[in-house]
């Protein structure tokens, strides 16, 4: 295998793990790409007021279900004085309170915070899920009738079960009812009675429905009550369909709170028991709640990761992700532009002390100091000091400038410029030295060509590090490093010509080179 | 138009930087052999063994204290040249033509104390002018006196012939003219002229400043057209037989004309520039792929020599050299 290949095979490797990685992030673990990817979050709290007898108190309350395209954050039960123990049996989770004697009103409180995933995955029907055949449910006398011509109607006007049970609720709900219609409703027409009139209509026709409550999560809302939905069994799925309009599917943003027939809510030794909800809705960036799911969850991923550090070696690890997208500049700028700079990696340090400093002040600041610095070192090299020596000198005039800079700033009440510490000190000295040679021994104008050479190369690289969207892809998707690698060994194979060099050998295009070649 | 096209340029068969590194400099040297030519007096050494005529070696020094004695070294010494051993790019070279007791002169005519020279070489010793500003030596060499053939072309100071070896086989020649912007340095970034050389027979064929083509020589206004340099085979032989004494497969040797003891090696660089393929308005790439085709390197020099000089020649029995020519003589693209 030749070296090239091997370059290649690994090159695709590391891009491919790399990419792998963040696609696994972004679908699987729901990280956004995208800094301001914001989600609803939604806070409900259900409160149960009651009355009780002085008896001994159980409260066994429905907990909506955990389903994959909910995420369920937090949640909290409240009551004093009561006993608590949470449920979960095949049919669904139940919380109960009980205490041994309670009279007058009392009140327990359920709170939960939720947000939507972007996930719409169908949870798989187990074999054990498929409803038994429904049973026929007896009316009585007139209403059989009535239920039969209802029935045959709708069937006549459908051609399989979805359209019948939709073509059945909108006839129940049409605003001119027949008399059979008005006959089944009666006047009892309760939003219940409505919902097991439907289910008992669609069990005489052999299929399985139940009932499911839900709440529309709507923002600010209080003292709501669940709405009453009908799930249909169709072709080995349930489908939920609204019991006022016929709709199928669940409606955006409805969390369904309870399936089948189970109270909501039981009070044993307490009366006037009622419920409400109450909802506030807020908003929060997608990658927290991304971050804090995959913690909880404990995806191997995210709990061997940055987000397992304390928050203080997470900011500095912020700063240290973005080098590769600086070393990545500096690869493009010397290889592929051809841009002289006054040592390799310098223009990276200088653009991390910009993102301390802020672009203008830094850049004012960085040519201040340098330029008094070269001066004082003009005069240092006709004190015929040793190497060594000088540097040292340098490195405190340096600091020498830096002091002052902060001082005269902070009396003339410019406090940016006190920014100046950010400034790695031996690389400015460094810096002066060799600029300071570079001028003795190949003049001004290559000290303007690598001093430029720098800067700029140190501006785009802060322009790039202090992008919001690449900031936030460094630091959420280290594994960007990966794929930044990959490019970095591409460019290292590069051998065509830079930027410059057609500059520097332009002269030679306009000759028309005879001859041999 | 400020930027060649690329495509162009690689149809003139122009290498870049990137290629230069990759292709040639990683790919013929080896990294252990660098110290070989970067020590400017192991370089030395080794020409010597090899029989190959050098610059007399007048004294080194080593040592911080001993810059004290720097006077009794130079004393017996009317001239001489100071060059760091490791310096790189021609940087830290003193050459001083002539001094009274106080007073050294360059070859600008500048005088100064020995106190200055005493400050250059601690500086050079303190690694001022070496790579990575490591310490440094510092060498003392006889001046090398002017042959008459360049008095006309060069302006303060000693042209030098940078020949390309490529695998013990030189490939492309270029003449490096001081002129008075490059301070009397053979250095093309400075403002010397570079002047491309026919492989065939040491005829000048097209000049070169600041990456401009030129006429004629800046300050002593003489036209190149009648520059023919003298010992050319012998050149040749000198460049190819650095391979043998070095390893490194791809090296710039540097040549001077000596008016007394001829030609000399006076340094070899393991990675050097691109600009002799302006000033030879011709790209390294075709010679490069001619020596990569040949099945064995030939031990001997001197036929290798001889095989670059039949190769590479230009092929200028039948028109006038180029730069006999004006510019409106050129055909247009």
């Amino acid at each position: 295998m030749s070296p090239k290949l091997r370059l290649y095979i690994l090159v695709f490797l590391i891009m491919g793990l790399g990419i792998g990685l963040i696609l696994y992030k972004h679908f699987a673990l729901g990280f956004p790409l995208s800094p301001d990817d914001k989600k609803s979050v939604w806070t409900i709290e259900a409160k149960i007021d009651f009355i009780a007898r002085g008896d001994p108190v159980i409260v066994s309350f429905a907990l909506p279900p955990q389903t994959p395209n909910v995420v369920f954050m937090e949640e909290d039960f409240a009551s004093p004085g009561y006993g608590f123990s949470e449920l979960t049996s095949a049919a669904g989770r139940r919380a109960q309170w009980s205490k041994r004697t309670a009279s007058g009103p009392q009140t327990a409180y359920y709170r939960l915070s939720m947000y939507e995933t972007d996930q719409f995955i169908q949870p798989p029907i187990a074999a054990a899920d498929l409803p038994a055949e429904p049973e026929k449910p007896e009316f009585d006398g007139v209403l059989k009738t009535a239920a039969i011509t209802l029935l045959d109607q709708v069937r006549s006007k459908s051609a399989n079960t979805e359209i019948f049970t939709r073509e059945l609720i909108s006839t129940l709900n049409s605003n001119t009812p027949d008399q059979n219609q008005r006959l089944l409703l009666n006047d009892q027409s309760s939003e219940d009675y409505k919902t097991h009139l439907i289910i008992n209509l669609l069990a005489s026709e052999g299929i399985s429905a139940h009932i499911v409550r839900g709440l529309y999560l709507n923002e600010g809302r209080k003292r709501l009550s669940l709405a009453n939905f009908v799930e249909v069994y169709i072709g080995g799925q349930w489908l939920l369909f609204n019991q006022n309009t016929g709709e199928s599917g669940k409606p955006k943003n409805f969390l369904v709170w309870q399936r089948g027939d189970q109270s909501l809510l039981d009070v044993i030794g307490g009366k006037n028991s009622k419920i409400s909800f109450s909802i506030i809705k807020s908003t929060q960036s997608t990658r927290n709640l991304a971050v804090r799911d995959s913690i909880s969850k404990q995806a191997g991923l995210i709990d061997f990761s940055i987000y397992s550090l304390p928050i203080e070696q997470q900011n500095a690890f912020k700063m240290i992700l973005l080098l590769p997208i600086g070393a990545l500049i500096v690869v493009i700028m010397r290889l592929l532009i051809g841009i002289r700079t006054s040592g390799t990696f310098m223009p990276i340090l200088i653009a991390l002390a910009l993102i301390q400093t802020t672009l203008l002040t830094g850049i004012i600041i960085f040519l201040t100091v340098v330029g008094t610095g070269l001066l004082i070192r003009s005069y240092l090299s006709s004190l015929n000091l040793l190497f060594v020596a000088r540097i040292s000198a340098v490195i405190i005039v340096v600091i020498a400038i830096m002091a002052s800079i902060s001082i005269i700033s902070n009396k003339l009440g410019i406090d940016q410029a006190m920014t100046v510490t950010f400034f790695p000190m031996i690389i400015l000295s460094w810096t002066i030295e060799r600029m300071s040679v570079l001028w003795e021994e190949d003049g001004p104008r290559e000290v303007l060509i690598q001093g430029g050479g720098s800067l700029l190369t140190a501006v785009i690289a802060y322009l790039f590090m202090t992008n919001r969207t690449i900031e936030y892809l460094t630091f959420n998707f280290p594994e960007l490093m990966l794929v930044n690698l990959a490019l970095i060994l591409i460019l290292g194979q590069y051998t065509g010509y830079r930027l410059f060099e057609l500059y520097r050998f332009h002269a030679l295009e306009r000759r028309d080179v005879t001859g041999k070649r | 138009m400020l930027l060649a096209s690329a495509k162009k340029l690689r149809s003139f068969g122009i290498i870049g930087m990137n290629q230069r590194n990759f292709g040639l400099i990683s790919r013929y040297n080896p990294r252990h052999l660098y110290p070989l030519v970067d020590d400017k007096l192991k370089t030395k050494l080794l020409a010597q063994k090899a029989g190959i005529t050098v610059p007399k070696l007048l004294g080194t020094v080593e040592y911080q204290h001993d810059v004290k004695s720097l006077k009794e070294i130079l004393r017996p010494h009317a001239q001489f040249v100071i060059k760091p051993v490791k310096g790189s790019g021609g940087k830290g070279i003193l050459v001083i033509n002539e001094h009274d007791h106080n007073h050294y002169f360059k070859p600008s005519g500048d005088a100064i104390q020995l106190a200055d020279i005493e400050r250059h070489v601690s500086n050079i010793l303190s690694g001022l002018h070496s790579l990575g500003g490591k310490p440094d030596n510092v060498m003392i060499e006889s001046l090398i006196q002017l042959d008459p053939i360049f008095s006309d072309y060069s302006y303060e100071g000693i042209p030098d012939l940078r020949i390309i070896v490529l695998c013990g086989y030189p490939i492309m020649a270029m003449l490096r003219l001081t002129t008075h912007a490059s301070d009397g340095k053979a250095n093309l970034h400075q403002g010397a002229v570079g002047v491309g050389i026919d492989m065939g027979t040491g005829h000048a064929l097209h000049a070169v400043q600041y990456g401009e083509p030129v006429l004629h020589h800046p300050d002593t206004r003489k036209t190149f057209s009648e520059l023919v340099i003298p010992h050319w085979d012998k050149l040749l032989q000198l460049a190819a037989a650095c391979y043998e004494m070095t390893g490194l497969g791809y090296l710039g040797a540097d040549i001077v004309l000596d008016r007394d003891q001829g030609p000399m090696i006076i340094e070899l660089n393991a990675r050097p520039g691109l600009s002799i393929q302006v000033a030879n308005a011709a790209g390294l790439a075709p010679r490069v792929t001619i020596i990569e085709a040949l099945k064995a390197i030939d031990p001997d020099p001197q036929s290798r020599a001889a095989f670059s000089k039949q190769q590479f020649a230009t092929n200028t029995g039948t028109h006038p050299p180029r730069l006999l020519r004006t510019r409106s003589d050129d055909p247009k693209p």
